[in-house]
């Protein structure tokens, strides 16, 4: 059982969906970024979403593109990244970490190495967003050997045919990606996601996390209805970014107001988790 | 494990079935992307056995965009450089003033026939970007432009017609405003528009299938250059030269000539400032690694923490920090050879040309004529040298102008 598995048992047992936070490493400098990452779990984020920065986030709308930007602007490494997480783990060993990304600056540190250094700093899972399975062979197999979870993404625009091929090898759960589009743009249309995960649901049964265009309690209560988890980015990252100074520096606003849009966020999961069971 | 070239003893049966040029290519792209980029792929598979679909694109070809383009004996600049025998194939003289045509002729067709309501593209120069809003207009399909800023100030007659033929330029301002930027925005607003949007990509890059389409598409150059060559000398070249940016007018001249191991080939990057100048430069080949960006794995401008880089050139069109991975495998295999020549050579060449052949060429291929400019005195007389006039160079005055301190 890994981290993830674990996490997503005691969620089963509390009877309620958990919450999945996105933010960038690095963002807007390395001491913030961590004492940011340190203060999630307490805030009430489940598993932790770290996103490797990337120069160019093709996957991405503006608001995690300018995070990632500003990661890099002030220094952001693969190695720095693994460092942050390897920090994090002296103090935190329950909430899992998902290192989330694109393939290139894993390409370029070496895959193998990335792996054992990703595992041994403490990693539990891996999002590469532009590899599909497809092009996953050099990457996947190499991460269930030191047991990390490789956690593929699932799309509206996912049919049945492609759909048991995505499956096969996921682990740890299952990203569906609520909209068609990029992060942080439009809002996930409740229904027709319910008809998708419902899909989903008839080929697996790894948990599902929900993302993409999530900003509202009210969202994550409705989309934790219909999976185990629900994951928002750019809401945060958006946050972080309007708090800092016109250099782009953090100020005394940022981490108060990053882990308070946490812990309202994540109201509505735990309020269903203290109602008493109907 | 067998390669390609041992497999068949040939050079020109790339990609394999998975979109694989060897180590490069290939279909990196969100899961949102990729049933999309494989219907495409089926789609354009049927046309190309279609008789019917070549024989409409040889139409157009012929009769709007004004095939074949002439293969050109250059005699001043073959007395002025003393040794090969140079022969330009002018495709700067189709339609809309460059080899871009070519390929938008083809992908415009394949969209009508899978059903697309919608074009989007990305452009550097803008001679992508206006060859894509003429066949919008021709075809009558709402059409929208990515370009970078930095773009649409250095290549305003080109944003000029762009907007007269009906189509919308979004200015990209993330990155440093260039082509790599106006390709991320235009593979954003893919994603969230596949239900109804064909996004034409204007060169030999992005994923699988279209570093093999595009390829196929503008290979019409090299074909015709071969039986062009066969009519006026009754041989093959000995020497092709093509400068690259992603690489698509160097892999339209070079594929019908791939098999051929007595014909030499140079692909020409963007040198800028000098290769030895840190993100100084374009040339994603001779001073890049290897990466993943855009779709598929090629030779990359990057850092060493796997980063982009913006690089450098005096040509809005070569200056990209990728290449298509077809020429990435062309380099590893040692069939091609790839040099780089620089900002201050280009320019050189491009006054050259200009005064000796009364031929104002674009910056991209003046690169090209850079390099031919070192090895044609070394080669023999007799020796048949092609270059790819790609484009003609009326978008480049302005910017010729500053740099040459000139005034309008
Ligand atoms: C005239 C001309 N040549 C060359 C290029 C570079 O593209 P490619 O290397 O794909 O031919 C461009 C791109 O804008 C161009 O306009």
């Amino acid at each position: 059982m890994t981290r993830i598995d674990q996490t997503f048992a005691k969620l089963k047992a509390e009877g309620r969906g958990g919450l999945v936070t996105f933010i960038t490493a690095g963002d807007p400098d390395y001491d913030t970024s961590l004492s940011l990452l340190k203060g999630l779990p307490g805030a009430g984020a489940d598993i932790v979403e770290l996103g490797m920065p990337f120069s160019d986030p093709m996957a991405d709308g503006p608001a995690i593109q300018a995070s990632s930007l500003r990661a890099l602007k002030a220094g952001q490494t693969m190695k720095k990244t693994l460092a942050m997480v390897r920090d994090f783990r002296t103090e935190n060993t329950s909430t899992p970490i998902v290192l989330m990304g694109y393939y290139n600056p894993i390409y370029v540190y070496g895959v193998d190495r990335f792996v054992t250094d990703a595992s041994e700093a403490g990693v539990d899972g891996l999002i590469i967003v532009d590899m599909p399975p497809e092009e996953d062979e050099e990457l996947r197999p190499v991460t269930a050997e030191r047991a990390l979870n490789f956690i593929r993404l699932a799309t509206p625009t996912t049919d049945e045919r492609r759909l048991p091929a995505v499956l096969a090898n996921t682990s740890g759960f299952v990203y569906y990606v609520s909209i068609a589009g990029i992060t942080g743009t439009a809002a996930p249309d409740v229904s027709s996601v319910g008809a998708h995960v419902a899909r989903i649901k008839a080929h697996t049964d790894l948990p599902i996390a929900i993302g993409f265009g999530v900003k509202t309690p009210e969202q994550v209560r409705d989309l934790a209805a219909l999976a185990e988890g629900v994951v928002v980015g750019s809401a945060l990252v958006a946050t972080i970014g309007s708090t800092l100074d016109e250099n782009e520096r953090a100020t005394a606003e940022t981490k108060p107001k990053l882990l308070g849009l946490v812990e309202y966020l994540s109201e509505p999961l735990r309020r269903r988790a203290e109602a008493p069971a109907i | 494990m067998s390669t390609m070239t041992d497999a068949l003893n040939t050079y020109r049966s790339g990609p394999d079935d998975h979109g694989h040029f060897g180590l490069f290519g290939g279909r990196y792209v969100a899961e949102t992307l990729m049933p999309l980029i494989l219907d495409l792929e089926q789609a354009y598979n049927e046309a190309k056995s279609d008789p019917a679909f070549q024989a409409e694109l040889d139409s157009l070809n012929t009769h709007y965009s004004g095939r074949p383009s002439p293969l050109y004996f250059a005699e001043r600049l073959t007395e002025h450089f003393a040794g090969a025998k140079i022969y330009f194939k002018r495709d700067e003289l189709n339609h809309t003033g460059s080899h871009k045509i070519n390929n938008c002729l083809g992908q415009i067709q394949l969209a009508k026939r899978m059903g697309k309501t919608r074009i989007i593209a990305e452009t550097g120069a803008g001679q992508h970007g206006v060859a894509v809003a003429t066949v919008a207009a021709r075809f009558g399909l709402p059409c929208e432009i990515y370009m970078g800023a930095t773009d649409i100030e250095r290549q305003k007659p080109n944003v000029f017609r762009m907007r007269l033929l009906g189509a919308k330029v979004n200015p990209v301002t993330s990155g440093s405003g260039t082509l790599k930027d106006a390709m991320n925005d235009a593979l954003r607003d893919w994603v969230a528009n596949v239900h109804d949007t064909f996004y034409i990509i204007g060169t030999v890059a992005g994923p699988h299938p279209y570093p093999a389409m595009v390829r196929d598409f503008q290979s019409v150059i090299g074909k015709e250059t071969r039986e062009q060559m066969m009519e006026r000398e009754g041989r093959l070249p000995d020497t092709l030269v093509a400068c690259i940016g992603g690489g698509s007018n160097a892999m339209g001249l070079f594929h019908a000539f791939l098999d051929d191991r007595s014909v030499k080939i140079y692909g020409v990057e963007a040198g800028g400032h000098g290769l030895d100048v840190p993100n100084g430069h374009a040339a994603s080949m001779t001073g890049g690694e290897p990466g993943v960006l855009h779709g598929n794995r090629t030779y990359l401008l990057q850092d060493d923490d796997g980063q982009i880089l913006e690089g450098h050139s005096i040509s809005a069109g070569l200056d990209y920090p990728g290449v298509g991975p077809e020429h990435s495998w062309l380099k590893d295999s040692g069939r091609v050879t790839y040099v780089a020549v620089t900002d201050k050579e280009a320019l050189a060449a491009f006054q050259l040309c200009t005064k000796l052949e009364g031929i104002i060429p674009a910056l991209e291929p003046s690169h090209a004529l850079a390099h031919v400019q070192k090895i044609a005195p070394q080669l023999s007389k007799d020796n048949l040298l092609v270059m790819n006039m790609c484009g003609r160079g009326d978008k480049d005055i302005f910017a010729v102008a500053e740099h040459l301190s000139m005034e309008m």
